[in-house]
């Protein structure tokens, strides 16, 4: 049975492509799987409007498909082979667990070019690229620091991986740089997207006394939580502002619209490359909301601060740093290098919780 | 507002929406039918809520919207596996993805729109006492509906008449048949009930729990009512205590991370549904007795011989 379904699409496919080559001007096709829906208004919502700035950008000369909440597991790599097996040319990948799917995806379809976002693993046809979020993190710590009252903030982070942790921690970094006595209340809803249980967690870190909070998942539920009980937050991926108009103080925004339109150029030159790609502040990929409800002072240090990290004057992670049970991590003037912020595992000095492992 | 009190207020407003969902389901269940589309019917209903809430300024006539859209979903499924005689969980997981595309469709325009907040009752004098007052007499109206619900379906299936009717047609449907009860009849008109309760379960989340439209935003809440109601082998207090515990769980939970418990967390979010089940297994120990709460004829589809 498997057999004959396999013949029929490898027919089908081998029709296609007599197509293709009869039609010099068929637009190259471009998928996107997300892990969330278009509508979450955070980290899903952010790649759709890249992949419709690429739409805007080339006009006829491509064609965009993406498949919405696909959960990360084996549904990922049946959505991806889909994507794959329907002459899509290039596919982007835009969630840290699609990485073991995107691999395998990759190995069967040699002549698909596939970008993973916030991975760590490459092949000939599979790049990576992120962005530098934590940048953003070091700000907010920043201004968390210098508006709590209590110097206790709370977070709410999805699931403990390298990623959030990098966020945790350089949050922290920013944070102390103003008050080292600062502490940071966690929260894990093991979700990227569940906006009950996210405000359900807002709740609780503010009925624990925080009073400023900020979340590493993807809706914006917390916010609204913050903008309720009247403590201040952070807006997540986009800037959620309308749902918290007194409470938003600045948001991390991702802006991929720059790079896909760069790479979906980079397949139609013939010039596309595997590699990887973790742009920040200096590339665009992060950018900062607007900075509101903020004395000018606060807000124009956070402004200094944003372009001293654009400029690579300041890097986020640069030493001494501690692990969190004292060892050292990093010397005086020593910067994280990239390697080491990608797989990065402990929380640094100052963060009371256990990380979950 | 002290720290107890806004703990029970968080615990309250988690344990909602599932107690609606559940407590619909449940008489659903007992006459017989196995609606497994209470997510799909309970996301239309949130869409329907915030989209009519928000356009009109009403959360009220929100609410009231969320109840017809959650009876329309349940009228599709009623005529498709009781009229038409299509499989009830085929047709009830085909309802759940209608209502997650449907109600994403219908929701696009109102993405990123702040949300109209259902206002929490005050009575005089009463909403004023310290503790109870917040916790018992400034409910919005869906707390009460839900708490009123439960008693009420209590009362209905074994207080009345047409409760037993009800009853023996889960049971039975064959002799309930030959007695002459509209065995059809009956098990459409707890279809709707349970469509209305999905829909007031979603109006709930869109227009006080999270106040706002974003897609999907049930989260699977829809199976862990009727994972409940299994649980709770069909009886309406133990729904009440299963669904309170789950919110209660779930939220203490959260708390024990905040304040530094160091048990991992993936343990911590498994809790809630360790729990539930635990409670409701140990509650539920009488074979016998579950065996004859248990409808006979759940899922089974009734032909009418003559």
């Amino acid at each position: 049975m498997r057999k004959i379904f396999g013949l029929a699409a490898t027919a089908a496919l081998a029709l296609g492509l007599s197509a293709g080559t009869s039609l010099a001007e068929d637009p190259l096709k471009v998928g996107f799987i997300y892990v969330g829906p278009i509508s979450d208004h955070g980290w899903s919502y952010q790649h759709d409007q890249g992949r419709q700035a690429i739409e805007k950008h080339f006009g006829d000369k491509v064609e965009t498909t993406y498949i919405e909440s696909v959960s990360e597991g084996p549904d990922a790599e049946r959505a991806i082979e889909r994507l794959a097996r329907s002459g899509h040319d290039l596919i982007f990948t835009t969630s840290f667990g699609y990485m073991n799917p995107t691999i395998k995806v990759a190995k069967k379809y040699p002549d698909v070019k596939f970008e993973h976002a916030t991975g760590y693993k490459q092949a000939d046809n599979v790049a990576t690229y992120g962005g530098r979020f934590y940048e953003g993190r070091y700000i907010l710590g920043q201004i968390a620091a210098k508006t709590s009252e209590k110097g206790v903030a709370g977070y709410i982070g999805s699931f403990p991986i390298p990623e959030v942790v990098r966020g945790i921690n350089s949050f922290m970094l920013g944070a102390q740089s103003v008050n080292p006595d600062f502490k940071v209340k966690t929260v894990w809803v093991n979700s990227w997207y569940d906006p009950g249980k996210e405000a359900d967690a807002a709740k609780a870190l503010v009925d624990q006394g925080v009073d400023i909070m900020l979340q590493h998942t993807d809706s914006p539920a917390p916010l609204q939580v913050a903008q309720e009980r009247g403590i201040k937050g952070f807006g997540q991926a986009s800037d959620m502002i309308k749902f918290a108009p007194e409470a938003q103080l600045t948001a991390i925004v991702d802006d991929w619209g720059p790079y896909y339109i760069e790479r979906v150029q980079a397949v139609l030159d013939g010039t596309w490359k595997g590699g990887d790609t973790w742009g920040g502040l200096d590339k665009e990929m992060v950018h900062m909301a607007p900075y509101t409800n903020l004395p000018e002072d606060v807000a124009a240090d956070a402004a200094k601060t944003e372009a001293a990290i654009r400029s690579g004057d300041l890097h986020p992670f640069t030493g001494p740093i501690n692990k969190q049970d004292g060892s050292a991590w990093l010397k005086e003037g020593e910067v994280a290098d990239d390697g080491a912020l990608l797989g990065m595992n402990f929380y640094v000095e100052g963060i009371d919780d256990k990380l979950p492992q | 507002m002290n720290g107890f009190e806004a703990l029970v207020l968080t615990i309250i407003t988690a344990s909602t929406p599932l107690l609606l969902a559940a407590i619909g389901e449940l008489v659903v269940e007992r006459s017989g039918v196995l609606n497994l589309g209470v997510e799909g019917m309970m996301i239309v209903g949130a869409v329907a809520a915030f989209g009519v809430a928000h356009v009109t300024g009403s959360p009220l006539l929100g609410v009231v919207a969320a109840l017809f859209a959650g009876v329309a979903m349940s009228v599709l499924f009623g005529v498709l596996t009781l009229n038409l005689m299509a499989n009830q969980v085929a047709t009830g997981l085909a309802l759940t993805i209608l209502g997650l595309g449907l109600s994403g469709m219908i929701g696009e325009g109102f993405i990123g729109e702040p949300g109209q907040r259902l206002a929490a009752l005050h009575i005089p004098v009463l909403s004023d006492l310290p503790l109870v007052g917040s916790i018992v007499f400034s409910q919005d109206i869906l707390v009460y509906a839900s708490i009123a619900l439960v008693i009420g379906t209590y009362h209905f299936l074994f207080r009345t008449r047409s409760g037993l009717i009800l009853r023996a047609v889960g049971d039975n449907h064959t002799s309930a048949h030959a007695l002459g009860y509209s065995v059809i009849k009956v098990r459409f008109l707890a279809v709707m009930f349970g469509g209305a309760c999905a829909g007031l379960a979603g109006a709930y989340l869109s227009l006080a729990y999270t106040p706002q439209w974003v897609e999907g935003m049930t989260a699977g809440r829809g199976w862990i009512a009727l994972a409940l109601v299994v649980f709770a082998s069909w009886r309406p207090n133990r729904v009440l205590i299963g669904a309170y515990l789950f919110g209660a769980v779930s939220i203490l939970q959260f708390h024990a991370q905040a304040a530094g418990i160091g048990v991992p967390s993936q343990l911590m979010s498994a809790m809630p549904y360790l729990a539930t089940i635990i409670v409701l297994i140990i509650i539920s120990r009488n074979v016998t007795l579950t065996k004859t709460n248990t409808p006979a004829c759940l899922g089974k589809a009734f032909v009418p011989d003559r």
